[in-house]
């Protein structure tokens, strides 16, 4: 991730697809890893870290969106719907039936494959604009189903208070065991995307990506793989809408609505559409970008906006920029800050001595 | 008997006039799509951004409400000008989501603009037509439906006279047809594809002050672009008599829902059973009522 290599020696596509490029890549690897469970945790303040909880949720969510929208190629408008499935699954399985998180939290994630497959099944006769719309309806009748079923929603808000995660009896409460919980499932995830995409399950996405027809004549099963693309973006959904559940206490349909599909939409955009990195990158700095705004505008507005107008002045500015970064990285830079990142390191690549 | 009679029959005028309103916010879609292939999912955001002009035109000392309109539409033919320049002209030849996805970042841009360059209270636009409901035998319609349904029945005129006959129109379909040969017949496609989205840009124009003057201007009436997708699926995304035939069913479907259904299920099937609708479409008919078919099967 860091290293320099001096050049290309692969002589094999295994060489070529492995983890580790580089022994040294190992070390890297040790380091973040270090960084993340031991200097991080014990040197930040709560606050500082809930927004890197918050990140780290929203990483699990952009991973599975990229799997879809950026190795398969399916848009996907209605990704947090599938999160509020695996929200209220959890959460109905946690308070009715009193299960523990580690039971909780599949069963979020498979409920969600599940209806993101039945989701996905426009999927095999339609595509680009047309599966577009299918998802954005699929988003728009979860949510309508939810919010509309009492028995899956808690009645009135449609809201669920959750109890918090309990680990051997000790109930995760602070933000630093918190902390901990969604770290583990975010590398769970980061690693197992890592590896999906390197698979054979991996390479047909991205050749039913690339070309479909193409895809169909070299023997990939289309219809399989879309529809396994869809289940297993899902899944990564309804994991992410089951840790925010469980990260906020509570599952409120107010969380997973149209704009929260936007939200991750902009995340691979801006992180780069098909790269683990990307989803990585975007999911930090989208998550990032309303609270550096809130601490960059609260002295700033004030002169011209009244307290009372400040949240709602934030959160459209929020949009603004949003859409202005979505615009922003689709003209100039497609393959988004994953592609900045490649071109810095390629710069210091030879960097003293660049001629 | 009667009373059961009168209701259906005053649902079913209602949901014609509303479905002809949504008809008339689905044509700017559907004129953009025909020619240039291009997606708009920001077109509820026009809509609203032509409200919020139109409004504060409105508000000026003595301006007459012709002027108003007239304003909201030079307004936004330019920013349409502008946008196919700047977005879209850029994205020429990417794939299809790349536009999707660059309208939706535009909606959710023009959304968030008014809160904080105009402020987002709701404004009211008033039209001169008075409110006075006209009665239309058992059923009563506001005027400012009326003059939506009129409206819609004018463009829909003056399109299809502008696609058939005129030069301009010709060359349009042409274009929409294969831009190459088109390019080789010596059309300009890059002045088709901007006049193209500034018709686009009259029609939400025409679109923001109906709606506008219906619900008040502020940034919900952007939603009403939800229900431009099941319009035109539903007729056909290239096809403008499809857009008015999809909203009239639309229209009636959601008016008959809302009025039989939502005493069961506790409302909000308005905006459930369009979507419903729109998936049955896709999943037999994707191409729409009167769409071409040239839909890729995978």
């Amino acid at each position: 991730m860091l290293h320099r290599e001096s050049g290309v020696f692969k002589t094999s596509y295994a060489a070529d697809m492995a983890l580790y490029p580089l022994p040294i890549a190992r070390w890297t690897i040790l380091a973040i890893v270090v960084l993340f469970t031991v200097i991080v945790p014990w040197s930040l303040h709560e606050y500082y870290l809930s927004i890197i909880n918050l990140s780290l949720i929203a990483i699990v969510g952009a991973l599975g969106l990229n799997i879809l929208t950026g190795y398969t190629g399916q848009i996907s408008v209605g990704h947090a719907a599938f999160m509020s499935v695996g929200a209220y699954t959890a959460a109905n399985l946690a308070v009715k039936l009193g299960l523990p998180f580690w039971i909780t939290l599949p069963a979020g994630g498979l409920m969600a494959a599940l209806v993101g497959a039945i989701v996905g099944i426009p999927s095999l006769r339609i595509k680009g604009l047309y599966l577009a719309i299918a998802t954005l309806a699929g988003q728009l009748i979860i949510e309508w189903i939810i919010n509309h079923t009492p028995a899956i929603s808690g009645g009135a808000q449609a809201s669920i208070q959750v109890p918090r995660p309990a680990l051997f009896g000790h109930e995760l409460r602070t933000q630093g065991q918190l902390y901990f919980f969604l770290l583990f499932f975010t590398g769970v995830a980061i690693v197992a995307t890592l590896n999906l995409v390197r698979s054979r399950i991996g390479r047909a996405f991205v050749a039913i990506r690339d070309q479909d027809i193409a895809a169909e004549i070299i023997g990939i099963n289309i219809y399989r793989y879309k529809l396994l693309s869809f289940a297993i973006s899902s899944f990564y959904a309804g994991v992410c809408g089951v840790l925010y559940t469980y990260y906020l206490g509570i599952a409120n349909y107010e969380q997973f609505q149209i704009v929260v599909s936007i939200d991750y939409l902009a995340m691979i955009i801006i992180g780069g559409l098909g790269s683990v990195l990307g989803s990585i990158l975007g999911a930090v700095f989208v998550t990032m970008l309303p609270i550096v705004l809130r601490l960059a505008m609260e002295p700033l507005a004030g002169l011209f906006f009244s307290p009372g107008e400040m949240s709602s002045v934030i959160a459209s500015t929020r949009l603004v920029l949003f859409g202005g970064l979505i615009i922003f990285f689709l003209v100039m830079e497609p393959e988004g800050l994953n592609r900045l990142w490649r071109n810095i390191r390629n710069y210091f690549r030879s960097w003293p001595f660049s001629y | 008997m009667w009373d059961e009679a009168q209701f259906a029959l005053s649902l079913l005028v209602s949901g014609l006039s509303i479905g002809l309103m949504y008809s008339l916010i689905a044509l700017g879609f559907v004129l953009v799509y025909k020619a240039t292939d291009a997606i708009n999912f920001s077109q509820g955001e026009f809509v609203m951004l032509a409200g919020f002009v139109a409004a504060i035109a409105a508000s000026a000392q003595g301006m007459p409400a012709i002027g108003s309109v007239a304003i909201a539409i030079a307004v936004m033919v330019a920013f349409s000008f502008a946008l196919e320049r700047i977005v879209l002209r850029p994205l020429l030849g990417r794939p299809i989501i790349a536009v999707i996805m660059a309208t939706i970042g535009l909606g959710a841009m023009l959304r968030g603009l008014p809160p904080i360059t105009v402020g987002g209270e709701t404004r009211a636009l008033p039209l001169p037509i008075g409110d006075t409901p006209v009665s239309l035998g058992p059923a009563s319609l506001p005027p400012i439906q009326i003059a939506g349904v009129v409206v819609t029945f004018a463009l829909l005129g003056i399109f299809s006279w502008f696609f058939l006959k005129s030069r301009m129109g010709i060359a349009m379909r042409a274009v929409a047809d294969n831009q190459q040969v088109a390019m080789a017949m010596g059309i300009n496609v890059e002045r088709y594809f901007a006049l193209a989205w500034a018709m686009a840009g009259i029609v939400s124009a025409l679109g923001g002050v109906i709606w506008g003057s219906m619900l008040g201007v502020d940034v919900h009436l952007a939603l009403i672009g939800l229900k431009v997708f099941p319009v035109v699926i539903l007729g056909g995304l290239d096809s403008i008599v499809g857009a008015v035939v999809g909203g009239v069913i639309i229209g009636v479907v959601e008016s008959l829902a809302a009025g039989y259904l939502d005493p069961y299920v506790g409302g909000g099937t308005k905006d459930f059973a369009p979507y419903v609708l729109m998936i049955i479409a896709l999943m037999f008919r994707p191409y729409g009522i009167f769409g071409t078919r040239r839909i890729e099967r995978v």
